[in-house]
């Protein structure tokens, strides 16, 4: 098994209220921030024959409002 | 002699919570054929029409209607759409039709980010289809919503083709018909509340109907809609 976080983010250009909040939250508490997006993270365990792309492609991510990258959690031995 | 009641079936995913409200409208409001189709079922050729009720489906993990759109019933759904029934999709169930591809576009969370319960005004922008058949356009209806993910979002050329082909049924409105900005309780693009698929048999909008049935419960401007479905 390999594991696998893969990063789902709001699509660049759509408005992320969320993190519209996040950074007006820290910006009333004295810091000075740029734009703040939240996202998520899907940690998940694969076996090494499954394609973790093919995988959040057709079932964690839609394409239409969200953007993603995988990053392998542990390296492969 | 008496028209023949429409068989409808109306969906129950785990979290589903406009079932029964539905379910009691097409039974005991319409006097139509009604059951209950559960999540893991996989045929359904026996209905004429399909509803997704409203609901928060599978808790809405991951997104809303992401998890309902690989349940075993999917499959189902889909090829129930492609043979032409009809089928419409309530709030939740809008949601699951755009994770399903069966609708273009998302729905996002609401741009003030609160869970906005409340009646709106939705000017009707196309009545000559099976779901709004007995409305007319301009017509304007009071319908309550209920929800945090509400936002349409619909890219510019897909827009562009959705209003060419008169597939925006519905759009947030003042009580006169008006849209405008300020009538938008979501943020969604164009005020759209409803969009329905180029073949003209797939419908889903974030207002409920179902709670806008009868007189008791403060309007029955949602009737019209139930009323076009059983009128073919």
């Amino acid at each position: 098994m390999r594991k696998y976080r893969v990063i789902i983010m709001p699509r660049e250009g759509l408005l992320d209220p969320q993190g519209r909040a996040v950074a007006e939250m820290l910006q009333d508490n004295g810091y000075s921030v740029g734009e703040v997006r939240v996202g998520k993270v899907v940690e998940i365990e694969l076996p090494e024959d499954i394609d973790v792309n093919l995988l959040a492609q057709k079932y964690l991510i839609n394409p239409l409002i969200e953007d993603y990258i995988v990053e392998e959690a542990t390296p492969s031995s | 002699m008496e028209k023949k009641p429409m068989k409808f079936g109306v969906c129950v995913f785990p979290g589903s919570n406009c079932d029964y409200d539905t379910y009691y409208v097409l039974k005991e409001v319409l006097a139509q054929d009604v059951e209950f189709i559960y999540y893991n079922e996989k045929d359904i050729d026996r209905f004429d029409c399909v509803v997704l009720p409203g609901g928060f489906s599978f808790g809405d993990y991951l997104r809303p209607g992401a998890l309902a759109s690989k349940s075993p019933l999917a499959e189902a759904l889909i090829e129930f759409a492609a043979d032409g029934k009809l089928l419409l999709g309530i709030c939740n169930g809008f949601q699951i039709l755009t994770e399903l591809h069966l609708l273009p576009g998302a729905l996002l969370p609401n741009e003030n980010m609160r869970f906005v319960c409340k009646d709106v005004y939705l000017r009707v922008e196309n009545a000559s289809t099976p779901f709004t058949r007995k409305l007319e356009e301009g017509d304007v209806l009071r319908i309550p919503i209920a929800h945090h993910d509400g936002r349409y979002y619909v890219p510019d050329e897909e827009l562009r083709l959705l209003e060419e082909r008169g597939q925006i049924l519905f759009r947030y409105s003042d009580p006169s018909g008006e849209v405008n900005g300020k009538d938008n309780p979501n943020g969604s693009v164009s005020n759209i509340a409803g969009v329905m698929n180029k073949e003209g048999n797939v419908f889903g909008m974030m207002p409920h109907p179902e709670r806008a049935s009868e007189d008791i419960l403060g309007s029955h401007d949602g009737l019209m809609l139930w009323y076009s479905l059983i009128s073919e």
